[in-house]
């Protein structure tokens, strides 16, 4: 069982059932679980949307959308069957918080979907896991047979009227799934393909209804927010960043571990005392800030707050928020090609840029790890990774390039 | 009974199957979950497996065979009864993933992607598996093993080495 940290400095909301049982639904009331989902019922739809919007949250799988926003974007009056989507496909490398979520908390990630289907009028919601997290899945379906006993689940939830049904299902290995349309697509039993936008899925998803989709870690979000109130929630973090953040903070740390932070937490501070410093008394070299996708920053570039905005304006992302930190010892030249070799495995082919653009990356990356390359494959490879930008169907073109662009702009020598 | 007369799924799998085709407002999104879990019992996707799953959700093989070449846990052709997958992924990379990966190697005796000749263990080098802050971390079947070292790596193998015997 993966070990659970902990830190003074740690402001725990998502994280405050962990290593209490509370997978266990008796636990979970205890510790004053489902008391949001009837707030939220006795609120009604409109009164959770204000609170979500106020709260400031933002979509944890790494886009960082306004949660409130998203869910006030479904149609209203609209016939066809609305659904909830959650997104726990988590495999972007660096990233394994939603793995603590399902393991500790399952079920608040099923009070979340329930309150989400009040707010956007869904009567299903469905739980996706990536298929290696094969017992996690096992202890979400174990919560969802426990939340079906206590009647929380099913028909007329607290004699309100209000119906949700959640299902839980597994996926089968492939990281493109995690990109929202093409986790519609592997939902409905076919290939994870992205599909073209519009229309978005708020409009037309799942089964062609309207569907939201939200990241496991957003999810879990929702119940504390209804809990303590969107402001409350909201002056935990920073301007327009919302709330805590689980960053997991992984590589050349002396603690590695997911720890549970105010949005806008200084980097540098986490990497040196929430996470122990550097091991064995070296040096940092570089810390890539959010998950394999995010551009690399220096050492010397690390005394910035993590949120969504302040690490746009330090050129990189704040993504999924692992942290993942290089110590000296590290060749960018072996990171960078790991890190394309893994985008050119997932690309799903759909479209050319990535298929062609990662491959030729992975390619000519080979053959500078091989000590081959030139300094005009450097020139080559920056204009194939800048000629991906925005050019195809998904974001997985953009994941593979950026990080690529970010290891030339930042550790070129030739 | 069975939906499928002279199904080749056990008949606690066949049950699950028929209400899994119904819990969802389209047949199909049963698909994937249906292809895992056969592949679960029966050791691989095969051809069997294929067309009695292409018959409950009422899909051609082709769609299937389409599905199936597209997700990394699904294989045709059967793994070692333990199946080793070790993350070489940047944080594991970090931390020694390649290193367990030769080490793996040449603990079975075989490369990336084969099987002992007993037929016990298979290898992979695979992508991240969510276990990054608990680096170097492999997988066997659906077990998590965190933390590793050679060492450790040498007792885990040793472990399903001796439930393997026992049985």
């Amino acid at each position: 069982m993966p070990e659970l940290v902990s830190h003074p400095e740690e402001v725990k909301v998502i994280s405050r059932r962990w290593g209490q049982g509370a997978a266990d639904i008796d636990k979970y009331i205890e510790l004053g679980g489902y008391a949001s989902l009837r707030k939220a019922v006795e609120n009604g739809p409109e009164w959770v949307i204000n609170e979500m919007k106020a709260s400031g949250l933002r979509g944890r799988g790494g886009a960082g959308f306004p949660t409130g926003m998203k869910w006030s974007f479904v149609p209203k009056q609209i016939e066809k069957p609305k659904y909830v989507l959650v997104n726990g496909d988590e495999s972007e490398p660096g990233t394994c918080k939603d793995h603590l979520i399902f393991l500790h908390d399952p079920h608040a990630v099923i009070e979340g979907t329930m309150i989400a289907g009040l707010a956007i009028g869904a009567k299903t919601g469905f739980i996706y896991l990536r298929g290696e997290y094969r017992y996690l899945i096992e202890i979400m379906e174990r919560a969802l047979a426990q939340a079906y006993e206590r009647g929380i689940l099913g028909k007329n939830i607290f004699g309100s009227g209000f119906d949700f049904d959640a299902i839980s299902h597994t996926g089968a290995g492939a990281y493109e799934v995690g990109e929202e349309s093409a986790l519609m697509e592997s939902l409905e039993g076919k290939r994870g393909v992205p599909r073209i936008k519009p229309p978005f899925p708020a409009v037309v998803g799942l089964y062609g209804g309207p569907t939201v989709i939200n990241n496991a870690e957003t999810i879990a979000s929702v119940a504390p927010i209804i809990e303590m109130g969107g402001a409350a929630y909201a002056k935990i973090g920073t301007e327009r960043n919302g709330g805590t953040r689980l960053f997991g903070i992984s590589g050349h740390v002396n603690r590695p571990g997911v720890y549970e932070l105010p949005m806008g937490y200084n980097l540098k501070k986490m990497i040196y005392e929430v996470a122990g410093g550097i091991p064995n008394g070296k040096a940092l070299k570089a810390v890539v800030p959010g998950g394999a996708s995010c551009p690399i920053l220096r050492a010397d570039e690390i005394d910035v707050g993590m949120d969504f905005d302040q690490m746009g304006k330090a050129g990189t992302m704040l993504g999924s928020a692992g942290v993942v930190v290089l110590d000296e010892t590290v060749s960018i030249v072996k990171f960078a090609l790991r890190t394309i070799k893994f985008y050119q495995h997932e690309s799903c082919g759909w479209c050319i840029p990535c298929r062609e653009g990662t491959d030729w990356l992975k390619k000519t990356m080979t053959r500078f790890y091989e000590g081959y390359g030139t300094s005009k494959d450097i020139d080559n490879m920056r204009y194939l990774a800048e000629n991906m930008l925005g050019r195809t169907f998904c974001p997985l073109g953009d994941a593979a390039a950026m990080p690529m662009i970010g290891f030339f702009k930042k550790f070129r020598r030739v | 009974m069975s939906a499928v007369p002279n199904t080749i799924f056990s008949p606690e799998l066949a049950a699950r199957f028929d209400k899994l085709v119904m819990l969802y407002p389209a047949r199909r999104s049963a698909l994937i979950p249906m292809l895992l879990y056969a592949q679960d019992e029966i050791g691989a996707v095969n051809d069997a497996v294929i067309a009695e799953i292409a018959q409950r959700i009422g899909i051609t093989e082709l769609d299937v065979r389409n599905v199936i070449s597209y997700y990394s846990l699904l294989h045709t052709k059967p793994h070692g009864k333990y199946h080793v997958q070790v993350c070489t992924n940047i944080s594991c990379m970090l931390r020694g993933g390649n290193e367990m990966l030769e080490h793996c190697k040449s603990r079975l005796g075989i490369g990336n992607k084969e099987t002992t000749s007993d037929g016990l263990f298979s290898l992979e080098e695979v992508e991240c598996i969510g276990a990054c802050c608990w680096a170097p971390a492999v997988q066997v079947n659906y077990d998590f093993h965190d933390n590793l070292t050679p060492d450790k790596m040498d007792s885990v193998l040793e472990i399903y080495r001796q439930k393997a015997s026992a049985r």
